[in-house]
């Protein structure tokens, strides 16, 4: 599990809020990948891209569409902060896979805050756009009368789950897939099963580039899901 | 072999003296990944919302711009090219009317041309055919009469080799006579 230990990264044992540490590094270069694509890979503005210019146009149009096609057209306000998400975690998930690096969404507190950042501002935007009315999103009208509290106690416990299952979801996808590697990794250095063992983690490797982009869409697209329900509570 | 493999495992697990737990629930880091990660992600919100989001949505409204010029000038090229062909076919079907017209006259022309030349050559050809035919008769007429010559000097010559007093005038009537049978 050394892989996943936060460390200062000039020395010292003390991790105060504001050292620098391995999470700083990694998050950093996270930054830097996104400005690198979209900066200037897009710095040419050209009517026909590049192709770092056609891979951010295509990663633009991708979240875009993901925002209203789930969400509706009057989320796209929202664009931003939920491509701000899909970028941080594909990133911080793809430099997760670089061999001896730091992967920052597996860890729970990161995925946590992210998760817990959906959810409160998806229940505030959702009072202050409905009021009181955005209760309603818990009495499902479809159903008949009498098993509407059922119902309503049902989707009240399912609503807080969901920033517990938002956030265990990805750290706990990111952090398996690395442990299985370091366990494959680990029985390599006996001679008898390492060709199994090699070959196991070059197929967990590409297994893990496929749940890389797969967790970012999946936490991407619940966002939205979560969004449509503050921006239209009624079923 | 066995107790190797429970090492290998052992040390692959990580499960070191010095690390209890998972690395994930140590508390104590926690400020430090939250600090971090809302500094990347308002960094990266800076990011996208200050340069990168204006200039892709600035270049994809460009292009859906200039693709949809490009399309209203196709178009209006494809309009143009319609209307040239309508025209091209226009003058196409008045000269063939022209060539059909022109092909006409000249046909009638030389059909009257024929006929007369036609008519002529008859003319001509029933005029020497009558000529010949009254040669020919001509010939007939005088064959005839070098016949009866030949007939009645043979016939003379005969009665006279025969020791015959011929009479001339009764040699010349029974020739006669005899060519008329």
């Amino acid at each position: 599990m050394d892989q996943f230990i936060v460390k200062p990264l000039f020395g010292g044992d003390a991790i105060h809020w504001y050292t620098p540490t391995n999470v700083t590094l990694w998050m950093a270069l996270t930054v830097a990948a996104v400005a690198l694509m979209f900066v200037a890979g897009t710095r040419g503005r050209a009517i026909v891209p590049s192709r770092s210019q056609s891979v951010a146009e295509l990663a633009y149009g991708f979240v875009h569409k993901m925002v209203e096609d789930v969400a509706g057209k009057d989320a796209l306000r929202y664009f931003p902060h939920i491509f701000t998400l899909f970028l941080f975690i594909v990133f911080a998930n793809f430099l997760g896979l670089v061999p001896m690096s730091f992967t920052t969404t597996s860890h729970i507190a990161v995925t946590a805050l992210l998760a817990l950042a959906v959810f409160l501002s998806v229940t505030i935007l959702g009072f202050v756009r409905h009021g009181v009315q955005f209760l309603e999103l818990f009495w499902v009208k479809a159903a008949p009368l009498p098993i509407r509290p059922i119902l309503a106690v049902i989707e009240v416990i399912s609503y807080f789950a969901r920033p517990i299952s938002h956030s265990i979801r990805l750290a706990g996808n990111m952090m398996a897939g690395h442990a299985v590697i370091k366990v494959f990794a680990g029985f390599a250095a006996l001679a008898a099963i390492s060709p199994f063992s090699v070959l196991a983690v070059t197929a967990m490797y590409g297994l893990e580039v496929l749940v890389s982009f797969i967790q970012a869409y999946v936490f991407t697209i619940l966002t939205c899901v979560y969004l449509k329900d503050a921006l239209h509570p009624h079923h | 072999m066995a107790t190797e493999a429970e090492d290998a495992a052992h040390a692959a697990a990580g499960h070191g003296a010095e690390a209890v737990g998972m690395p994930q629930l140590d508390f104590s880091t926690f400020p430090n990944q939250i600090f971090w990660l809302a500094v990347s992600l308002v960094l990266i919100y800076l990011i996208l919302t200050r340069i990168a989001l204006p200039r892709i949505s600035g270049v994809l409204a460009e292009r859906a711009g200039s693709i949809t010029n490009d399309l209203l000038a196709a178009e209006e090229l494809k309009q143009k090219a319609k209307e040239a062909e309508a025209a091209y076919e226009r003058a196409l079907a008045e000269a063939r009317a022209e060539a059909q017209r022109i092909v006409g006259e000249t046909r009638a022309e030389m059909a009257r041309d024929l006929a007369a030349a036609t008519a002529r050559a008859e003319a001509e050809i029933a005029a020497r055919a009558a000529e010949s035919e009254r040669r020919i008769a001509a010939i007939r007429a005088s064959a005839m009469e070098s016949v009866a010559e030949v007939a009645r000097d043979t016939a003379l010559a005969l009665v006279e080799a025969l020791g015959g007093r011929a009479e001339e005038a009764a040699v010349h009537a029974a020739v006669e006579a005899r060519l008329r049978e």
